[in-house]
Order: C-alpha cells, then sequence, then structure tokens
C-alpha cells in the first residue's frame, strides 16, 4: 500500500520522512474529528428529540469550537516545526543545477574538488547520505520538480532561483514527475533520481564526464548522426555534434529512460523513438527526422553503445 | 397625487387585476427578451448554469475515460488539455458562481419580501453577457479552439510566447464576461438585502441564506477586480505586448498567481458561502426549528468572508516564497477551519434538539455534512506548509477540492432545488426518485473522489493526460472511472426526476414544506409582483411566528411598478420607490458589450470603436423618459 | 448530411441545413487557424520537399501538397509559433539580430527583400543558403521545419499584422512584437 518508487508513503530521503511523520498523526487526529462529528450527527438523528437547555447546548458548541482553536493552533505549530529542519541549509551539500524545458530535465553537475563538471538529462544520481541541493530553474515555463519519495516538490519557475534541500537515505531508484501544468506533454516529463552509495556514485560520475568511449566513436552510427541533423540539438562530447536545445547524449545509454522517462533505454525503444517521435510522445520538439533502415540500424546500434 | 391609485382599501382580487397590469411582462418573444423579473431572470441563468453542469460532466466523464486504462488514446494531449481547461473553466466560471448568484436573483427578493431586486434591467444586463461568455468559450471549444492552458491559465505558459494562437485570449476574455455578469448580480443583491427589505426586517431577522448572499456579494465586489486586472493584463501582454508578466523586461511570472488566487481562493467561498445559506434554510424547516447560534452563524459567514482573503498564498506554498511568510498563511488557512467548524456545530445542535424530518432535501444536507466535514479535513492538511509540498498539484488535491466543492455547494444546491422546486415551478418535486438520486449521487461521489487522496500519495500528479502502466496507479483509476458512472447515473435521475416535475409533478401550494420564511408567504411560483401585499415582519420565522396571519403594509402605488424602501438597520419604511419597466436595452447593451469584447481578442483597436455601439445603447438605456421620481 | 434535392418545405431546408453547414464552415475556418498538427506523414512531409524553383533560386512553386494542407505556413499560428522557436533555436539572431540584422546578415523587418518577397524563396534562402554569408539549413532542419521557419521569417517582414502572427518574446525586447506589424514600424530603406 506504499505505492512505489514514485509515493509520498514510501520515503528514502530525509525531507519525505519528516513530512510523513507529520502526515500520519494529522490524518489521525483529523480522521478522529471527522468520526467524532458523524457520531454526534448519527446519535442526534437517532435520539428521541428531547429539547436541550439552550446554554447547555451553547456550552457544548463553544467547547467544540475552542477545541477547534486549539487543533488549529497545535497543527500550526506542528507544521512550523516540521519546516523548519526541511528547508534549513546543509553543510558541504553535493549542488546540482537542474533546469526545467518543455518537457524534459536537464541537470549539471558543476566541478567539485577533482571532480570535473558535466551536463546530463533526464536522471540524477545521489550518493547516499550526503545532503544534496538542487539549484532549480525553468527555460520556457514554470515546472515543478517532485520525487515524492524523496522530498516535497519545489516549483521552476522562470526568472526565479529556487533550492530544493534534503538527504537521501534509503538507496534505490526513485522517479519524480513534473508537478505544474507545463503544456502539451506535462504528462511525459519525468525523472529517475538513483541514491546509490558514494563510491558508486563518485564512478558513475567520473563516466559522466568523459567524453564518448573511443571505439564508440569509430562506429558508423557516428557518421549518419553527424550527417544528419541529429547534432544540430543534441551533444555527443567528442564529436562534432554540439547543439544545445536537446538532451546531451554523451552516455545517453547508461540511463535507465529514453525521453523523459517515456519508455525503458533498449535499442528497441530507441529505435521507434527516432523512427517516430510525434506518436510516441506527440507535440515535443524532437522532429521525425526521415532515415533509411540502414541508417537506423546504425544510428541505433551506436546510440546503444554510449555508455 | 390622488389618493384612489393606491393599493389602501382595495379588495385583492382588484389590487391583483391592478398589479397585473403593471407588473406583467409582455406576451411572445418580446416579453422574454425584455422583462426584468428577476423570478424570469433567475430560472433563466439557474437553467443555464445546469445546462453548462451537463457540458462539464460530459467532459468529466471523457477525462475518466481516458484515464481509467494507462496509455489511453481516447484523447490526443491536445484534447485532453482543451478538455480539462474547459472542465474547470466551465465548472468555476459558468456554473458555481453563476448558479449560486442565481439562486440569490431569484430567492433574495422573495425572501426579504420585495417586489424586484434593485436594478432589475442591470440583472437583466448581466444574463446576457453570461450567456455570452458561455457561448464564446463552449463555441471555441467546438471549433477545436478552446483554451488549453488550465482553468488557472498560468503565465508563461498561457502568455504570448507559449500559448500560440487565441486560445488563451479566448479564456481571458470569457472571464471578462462572467465576472461582468458577477459584479453586476452582487451589486443588485447587495441594494435588495440593504434597501428593499420589509419593514420589520431587521438584519437580525434576515433569514441566514439572505445573510449569506449579502456576504458572498461583497466577497464578490472584492475579489472579482483582482482577476479582471489579470486577465486584462495577459491579454494586453498577448496582443498589444505589454511586459506585465514578462521577468525579462521587469515583469512578474509570480504576480500572475497573486492576482489570480486573490481572487481565485475568495471564489471558492464565493460558492461555499450561499451553499452555508442554503443548509441553514433546509435544517431550520425540517428541524422546525431556528438555527442554534443565530448571531454565531451570521459572524461565522462574515469571518469566513474576511478571512477568504488572507490565505490566497496557500496555493504557492511550492513556489518558493519566505518561509515565515508561508508560515503566517499556514496560520490563516488553518484559521478558516474555526468558523467553518462553528456552523458545523451550530446544525449539530440544531439537529440535536430537534426531530428532524428526512425528506430529500434534509438526505442531501446529511450527504453534505459526512462529505464537506472530509474535505475540511483534507484542507486542513494542505493548509500545512510541509504536507502541501507533497500534497500539491497531484491529485491529493483534486480529491480535496472535489469534497469542498462538490460536497460543500453542490449537495446543497441539489437540496435547495428540491426544497425550492415548489417555488421555482409550482410543483413539487418526486421525493422517491429524489432519494435515489440522493444515495446514488453520494455514493458516485465518494466512491469516485475517495481513491484520489491515495492516488496524490502516490505520486500522481494533476492534469496529466495519461501515465504509463508500470506506474500502480492503473487499479484505482479504474476504479473511480466506473464510479464516476454511478455519480453520473444519480445526475441523470435529478435531471430526469426535474424535468418530469416540472411538468406532472403534485401541484404544491403555497407553504408544502411549513417553511417559516417570507418567499413561502406567496403563491408558487410568485405572481410577476410577489406579494399582492407587502409583508411585514416581527420576528427571524416570520410565518411560524404569525399565526397563519401575515401583517401587511398598504399605500403602495397600484399604477406603476413600485417598491417599498426601507432603511438599512431596522427596515423601517423610508420611501416608495418605483422599479423599472421592462426593456430590450439591457439586450442590446450586453450584445454591444460582447462585440466589443471578443473583437477586441483580434485587435486593441476594438475597444475604440467598439465603444461606440455601447455608447449608443446605454443612451438607450438611461434616456430620460419623463417618470417623475416621488416620494411618499 | 441530407442531399438538397429531397422535397420539403423551403423553410425548414435552408434552416435546418444552414445552421449546421454554417457551423462546418466555422468549424474549417476554426481548424486551420488553431488546428495543431503535431505530425505529418512521412510521405506528405518528403512531399514538402517539391519546390518547384526557378534557376536562380528566386521566386517558383511550392509543392501542391502545401496547397492541399491549406497553406499552413502562413496561416496557423501553432507552425507561426514552431517557426520562431526554431528561429531561436538554429542560431538565425547570429546574424539576423531579433529581425534588425547586423553587419553579417540583413534585417528581416524592413519589408525590403532581396530576393523576393515569396515563401517558397525564404524557404529555398534557408534551404539552400544565399551568396553573401547565409549557409544552407537543409542538412540541420526538416523540410517542414524549414516551411515553419519560412512562415515565420514572412510573417516577422510583414507589413499588415496577421491574427495568427505570434505574440511578443518572454525576452528583452528590441522591436514591436510580430502581431504589431514590424515592417510598419521599421525605417524603410532605399
Amino acid at each position: 500500500m506504499t505505492g512505489g518508487w514514485q509515493s509520498a508513503l514510501a520515503p528514502g530521503g530525509s525531507s519525505a520522512d519528516a513530512i510523513l511523520r507529520l502526515f500520519w498523526p494529522t490524518v489521525a487526529l483529523l480522521g478522529l474529528i471527522w468520526l467524532a462529528v458523524l457520531l454526534v450527527l448519527a446519535a442526534a438523528l437517532l435520539r428521541r428529540a428531547r429539547p436541550e437547555a439552550p446554554r447547555r447546548a451553547g456550552a457544548v458548541v463553544g467547547a467544540a469550537t475552542a477545541g477547534t482553536v486549539l487543533v488549529v493552533i497545535g497543527l500550526t505549530l506542528a507544521s512550523y516545526l516540521v519546516t523548519r529542519p526541511i528547508s534549513a541549509a546543509a553543510d558541504a551539500p553535493l549542488i546540482v543545477q537542474l533546469r526545467g524545458l518543455q518537457w524534459w530535465w536537464q541537470a549539471t553537475y558543476p566541478e567539485e574538488g577533482e571532480a570535473s563538471g558535466f551536463v546530463t538529462a533526464n536522471e540524477l544520481h545521489l550518493p547516499l547520505g550526503r545532503p544534496v541541493r538542487l539549484e532549480l530553474s525553468a527555460e520556457d515555463v514554470i515546472h515543478s520538480f517532485w520525487v515524492p519519495n524523496l522530498a516535497g516538490k519545489q516549483d521552476m519557475i522562470p526568472g526565479r532561483d529556487n533550492a530544493l534541500t534534503f538527504t537521501p537515505t534509503v538507496p534505490g531508484v526513485y522517479r519524480a514527475q513534473c508537478a505544474e501544468f507545463c503544456g502539451l506533454q506535462h504528462a511525459r516529463m519525468a525523472l529517475l533520481v538513483v541514491v546509490e552509495p558514494p563510491e558508486e556514485f563518485a564512478r558513475w560520475r567520473a563516466v559522466q564526464a568523459a567524453p564518448a568511449t573511443a571505439e564508440a566513436l569509430a562506429a558508423e552510427g557516428r557518421q549518419v548522426f553527424e550527417r544528419q541533423p541529429c547534432g544540430a540539438c543534441h551533444t555527443v562530447r567528442g564529436t562534432g555534434a554540439a547543439g544545445r536545445t536537446g538532451p546531451d547524449l554523451t552516455h545517453l545509454a547508461s540511463r535507465g529512460t529514453l525521453a523523459a522517462g517515456l519508455l525503458p533505454m533498449t535499442r528497441g525503444a530507441l529505435a521507434a523513438w527516432i523512427a517516430d517521435p510525434q506518436t510516441l510522445k506527440p507535440g515535443n520538439n524532437m522532429p521525425l527526422v526521415p532515415l533509411s533502415a540502414d541508417e537506423l540500424q546504425a544510428l541505433t546500434a551506436w546510440l546503444a553503445s554510449l555508455r | 397625487m390622488t389618493h384612489d391609485r393606491r393599493d389602501t382599501g382595495l379588495g385583492d382580487l382588484a389590487l391583483e387585476a391592478a398589479l397585473r397590469r403593471v407588473w406583467a411582462a409582455a406576451h411572445g418573444l418580446w416579453g422574454l427578451l425584455a422583462t426584468v423579473d428577476h423570478k424570469a431572470i433567475g430560472r433563466r441563468y439557474i437553467a443555464t448554469a445546469f445546462g453548462f453542469l451537463i457540458l462539464g460532466g460530459l467532459l468529466a466523464l471523457a477525462m475518466r475515460w481516458q484515464l481509467s486504462h494507462p496509455e489511453a488514446r481516447l484523447l490526443d494531449p491536445d484534447r485532453y488539455n482543451q478538455v480539462f481547461t474547459m472542465h474547470g473553466s466551465n465548472m468555476m466560471f459558468l456554473f458555481a458562481v453563476p448558479v449560486m448568484e442565481a439562486m440569490g436573483v431569484y430567492f433574495v427578493p422573495l425572501m426579504v419580501g420585495t417586489r424586484n431586486i434593485a436594478f432589475p434591467r442591470l440583472n437583466a444586463f448581466s444574463y446576457w453577457v453570461y450567456l455570452a461568455g458561455g457561448l464564446l468559450l463552449w463555441g471555441a471549444f467546438l471549433l477545436e479552439m478552446g483554451p488549453d492552458v488550465g482553468w488557472f491559465a498560468y503565465v508563461p505558459l498561457s502568455g504570448p510566447q507559449y500559448s500560440a494562437g487565441k486560445r488563451a485570449d479566448i479564456w481571458a476574455q470569457m472571464i471578462t464576461f462572467t465576472e461582468i455578469s458577477a459584479l453586476a448580480v452582487a451589486v443588485g443583491l447587495v441594494v435588495t438585502v440593504f434597501k428593499q427589505r420589509a419593514p420589520g426586517m431587521t438584519l437580525d431577522r434576515m433569514p441566514l441564506f439572505v445573510w449569506a448572499m449579502l456576504v458572498t456579494a461583497f466577497v464578490v465586489i472584492l475579489a472579482m477586480p483582482a482577476v479582471v486586472t489579470a486577465s486584462t493584463a495577459l491579454i494586453l501582454d498577448r496582443l498589444v505586448g505589454t511586459h506585465f508578466f514578462n521577468p525579462a523586461e521587469g515583469g512578474d511570472v509570480l504576480l500572475w498567481q497573486h492576482l489570480f488566487w486573490f481572487f481565485g481562493h475568495p471564489e471558492v467561498y464565493i460558492i461555499f458561502i450561499p451553499a452555508v445559506g442554503m443548509v441553514s434554510t433546509i435544517i431550520a424547516t425540517f428541524c422546525r426549528r431556528p438555527v442554534f447560534g443565530y448571531l454565531a452563524m451570521v459572524l461565522a459567514l462574515v469571518g469566513i468572508g474576511l478571512l477568504a482573503f488572507g490565505l490566497w498564498v496557500h496555493h504557492m506554498f511550492t513556489t518558493g516564497l519566505p518561509r515565515l511568510g508561508e508560515s503566517f498563511f499556514t496560520a490563516s488557512s488553518m484559521a478558516i477551519a474555526v468558523p467553518s467548524g462553528l456552523q458545523i456545530f451550530c446544525w449539530l445542535a440544531t439537529l440535536w434538539g430537534a426531530r428532524p424530518r428526512l425528506a430529500v432535501p434534509m438526505l442531501y444536507v446529511l450527504a453534505f455534512l459526512f462529505t464537506f466535514v472530509l474535505g475540511g479535513m483534507t484542507g486542513v492538511m494542505v493548509a500545512s506548509v510541509p504536507l502541501d509540498t507533497q500534497l500539491h498539484d497531484s491529485y491529493f488535491v483534486v480529491a480535496h477540492f472535489h469534497y469542498v466543492l462538490i460536497g460543500g455547494a453542490v449537495f446543497p444546491l441539489l437540496g435547495a432545488i428540491h426544497y425550492w422546486f415548489p417555488k421555482l415551478t409550482g410543483r413539487m418535486m418526486g421525493a422517491r426518485p429524489g432519494r435515489w438520486e440522493c444515495l446514488l449521487v453520494f455514493a458516485g461521489f465518494n466512491l469516485t473522489f475517495f481513491p484520489m487522496h491515495i492516488l496524490g500519495l502516490w505520486g500522481m500528479p494533476r492534469r496529466v493526460y495519461t501515465y504509463q502502466p508500470e506506474l500502480p496507479w492503473a487499479g484505482l483509476n479504474l476504479f473511480a472511472s466506473l464510479s464516476a458512472v454511478l455519480l453520473a447515473a444519480g445526475f441523470l435521475l435529478f435531471f430526469w426526476n426535474a424535468w418530469r416535475s416540472a411538468r406532472h409533478g403534485a401541484p404544491a401550494g403555497e407553504n408544502p414544506w411549513g417553511a417559516p420564511t417570507l418567499e413561502w408567504a406567496t403563491a408558487s411560483p410568485p405572481p410577476p409582483w410577489n406579494f399582492t401585499r407587502i409583508p411585514v415582519v416581527g420576528s427571524a420565522s416570520p410565518l411560524w411566528d404569525s399565526m397563519g396571519e401575515l401583517t401587511v403594509a398598504e399605500g403602495l402605488r397600484t399604477d406603476r411598478r413600485e417598491l417599498l424602501v426601507t432603511s438599512v438597520m431596522d427596515a423601517t419604511p423610508e420611501a416608495r420607490e418605483s422599479s423599472p419597466q421592462d426593456s430590450i436595452w439591457p439586450l442590446l447593451a450586453a450584445i454591444a458589450t460582447s462585440v466589443m469584447l471578443v473583437w477586441s481578442i483580434f485587435t486593441p483597436w476594438a475597444v475604440v470603436w467598439g465603444s461606440i455601439p455601447i455608447a449608443v445603447t446605454l443612451i438607450g438605456w438611461f434616456w430620460p423618459r419623463g417618470t417623475p421620481e416621488d416620494e411618499s | 448530411m441530407r442531399k438538397p434535392s429531397r422535397p420539403r418545405p423551403a423553410a425548414g431546408v435552408s434552416v435546418r441545413q444552414a445552421v449546421p453547414l454554417g457551423l462546418v464552415l466555422l468549424a474549417l475556418c476554426g481548424c486551420r487557424r488553431e488546428a495543431r498538427e503535431v505530425r505529418l506523414d512521412p510521405p506528405v512531409a518528403a512531399a514538402l520537399a517539391g519546390v518547384a524553383a526557378m534557376p536562380n533560386g528566386i521566386g517558383g512553386r511550392p509543392p501542391e501538397v502545401y496547397f492541399v494542407l491549406g497553406k499552413p505556413y502562413r496561416g496557423n499560428a501553432y507552425q507561426l509559433s514552431e517557426g520562431k522557436r526554431l528561429y531561436a533555436w538554429f542560431g538565425c539572431p547570429e546574424c539576423h539580430r531579433d529581425g534588425e540584422g547586423s553587419g553579417r546578415g540583413p534585417s528581416l523587418l524592413d519589408g525590403w527583400w532581396n530576393h523576393g518577397p515569396g515563401i517558397e524563396t525564404i524557404y529555398l534562402s534557408i534551404r539552400d543558403g544565399r551568396p553573401g554569408g547565409m549557409p544552407p539549413y537543409r542538412t540541420r532542419l526538416t523540410h517542414e521545419q524549414l516551411w515553419q521557419l519560412a512562415g515565420y521569417v514572412q510573417v516577422l517582414g510583414a507589413y499588415s499584422a496577421s491574427a495568427a502572427a505570434p505574440g511578443r518574446s518572454d525576452q528583452v525586447q528590441s522591436r514591436p512584437a510580430e502581431n504589431r506589424a514590424p515592417a510598419r514600424f521599421a525605417p524603410l530603406e532605399p
């Protein structure tokens, strides 16, 4: 009943955990009040009518109202107390810049110590147990970053800088989704968040920062990629393709999903996506580029090798 | 001034004949278009609003069908976005607010014991403008250019760069239409309540429904200008190239959200407060005693009306505003639970000391209590900043606001339609189908919307046209979609019942329920002049306390439309005031206004050239006709 | 639709058929300007390449399919806004700025067309490039995109604003928005 990898009820991070610890007592308290109201209602309907002395009824109504005031004050304080740790700044957090675009996510891991910076898309990797500070921005319209298992949502608003700080506490793969209506493909704007031990994270980071591997660069698909318009929008580091309006594809095949969470990353899905993006995700900004069967074969084989 | 034209000493039959001569609308089409009778217009308003409810409900069914299984292809994303935008805009702007105001238009003059609403021509104008706004929106949708930016139309998505074509302009201009009509009605209601109450109906003898409509009217007057400002700024950005919402030129994206929710949250109370009045009215009648704690109820209504303006920011908890400010809005949002709770307790106290008769309106009130209190509880949850960061823009919120809007407003409205049906049509609404319909609507509603709480907690965001099979949402979505059929069946039964009862229902007398308020002191449906003689009120429940014989005031003229103006506080008679004749000018003015507003979607010059016909119609409307305003 | 030849009272025919017919006509007008065609069938998209160009690349005739589609790249708001997006994405502002031009590329706003104002000529200019520095874009854009961009560029330099033209961008402004007909505001060049 906890709802899995995109659920506020299965926390894997500090914020989501704190919120859930406020959530259940609140539900219990309010549920009890609701039941009490219904019980009084049922009793009022079932009992024999005896005109009450108005003064007594007045006292009861007054007491109930005073009780409401107390509950409201209590919940306000509780919510304030939970807000404080959630929004507190963390020591030496991992900083990741996440940018929302119609309809995908661009993640920038800045240079940190010896680790060099890089740009990737639609997948975040976070080290277990280390606070992370996501710096959120938007390219075009308002988006909202929501990974329910880890933290509450935070909007990405053009012209404003927002941030979200939390500490992942349970390793796993979580799914995030855009929570603010952002146009035609709002439903298809998802992101995977992989929480992994720090060593694995460091390995991943080193691989992502490197350009595409040498054997990949020798492949035939690379020529297709460079001959066709792909490079006008996409970057593959190490090739001539340096477009910036589409997702960075340097390590495309290392990601779990394709097209912002639309399809699992397989060669078949890649082929389907390239062959007809507007049927799979109507209205997205990837054009249907006509390719011959051989070109499509070579291209998908090459893209699938970009690990 | 001759005294033989007054009603003093005239026999009932002679008086009615005289009143019919001056108050009845002309026969035929002309009479339909020119009437300024608040009952004709109110009925029209209610019927139109329910028509829009049916259309919006069909859209909801289409959405439920689309979401009933993952990767469904009934609606493509473009169509789905139009459908959910239409559903929200239609239900809020074309159904909920107008229908509540329409109930006020019909019943407030009757309940305060006057012969017509104040500014009846403005009232007629408001209906025509409202109708034009609805036709604009639905016409656009049928032409595949329905708005697709959500009923909240957040910039920059609805702005000039990201919303091609005229879709967002049509949404923004529809707002202007409905706001003009809502403001016009609100002004009429306020003046009717303040200046036209029957003699003796002091403020503390006013029925709670009238209090509710008064508070609603004030909330409308204070809240609506914010959204008119916002939508006008949006149109200017889109059409003229201004920079209200362009951050690069010093505009602000969040300005839209502040303006929209400064209206948008009071909007919820514009819908809910009249429902409170309806519930109070129904409970009093079927418990055969006044609602417990009249003063507390009135203060709670006023308190809700005031607090409504202090909590718009709880729609923006995830936009990154300063935390301290957010905590203030948590407190104010939760504080509204206090007056709402007080009302619930007063109703419970009323029921506790009585033996309520469980007629259909009362069943709807029970459904309301069950559902609305639950929606109120989830409302307290979304008022808390940390909880809201998880719940906001998820299906939990969809569940929450349907609980408070359908449970809190539509259930009382359906009950009120059952309750006042005799006064609207002269016939009783079928009780047997009524019980079934109430059961179906209640069960269907809860089965449809309760699972959405869980879907939201499981991470399902709002406004998605589909979802993937690897997410665990399919089962509950299918369940909700099937339950929606039950809900739709309940509504179908309601409409069938109303349709049949209006033709073949048992004829109702003046006061079939034994109710205490003045609308039941005249025929069902009331004659065009409402009351043959203006009643005089000596208590808050005049029909219970007068033992069958209501004292009446005399001295009004019978050779023209005339009503009594009384003082604001104590309702002591101050003057006799003429009430306007039927006129075609409100319709013509509404047409001219509509032409200007629709035209201005395409060019800003329409505001200049389009105002000429408006000026002409207004001059016609107010052309002096040499009727001296005489005073008593 | 009933056949009009079917005998019935004259008034009935006109009213009952005029209303749906009028609605259909209106719907067609609405569709043309507001429809959002996001996916062309590949053969249709391929046919868009078939411009019959004059030998000097100035003037010609758009392919038949352009007319069959209803000239969407000139009058459809969605296609024009796509063109506007491509204009920014594919580096046009590098030389043409927001349309006002620079030392490296001519102005597109002044209503002065070096190679003629026809949409097919603008299409050819973008596709094949022009002497004097305009590079060819045929390897970077699909034919549909080329048409979208050409339509947008034509609207950019129009003297009278079309109702389908895009509004201003969410950026610093250097000229009136496209739907204000910038060419009318631009100084006329000799």
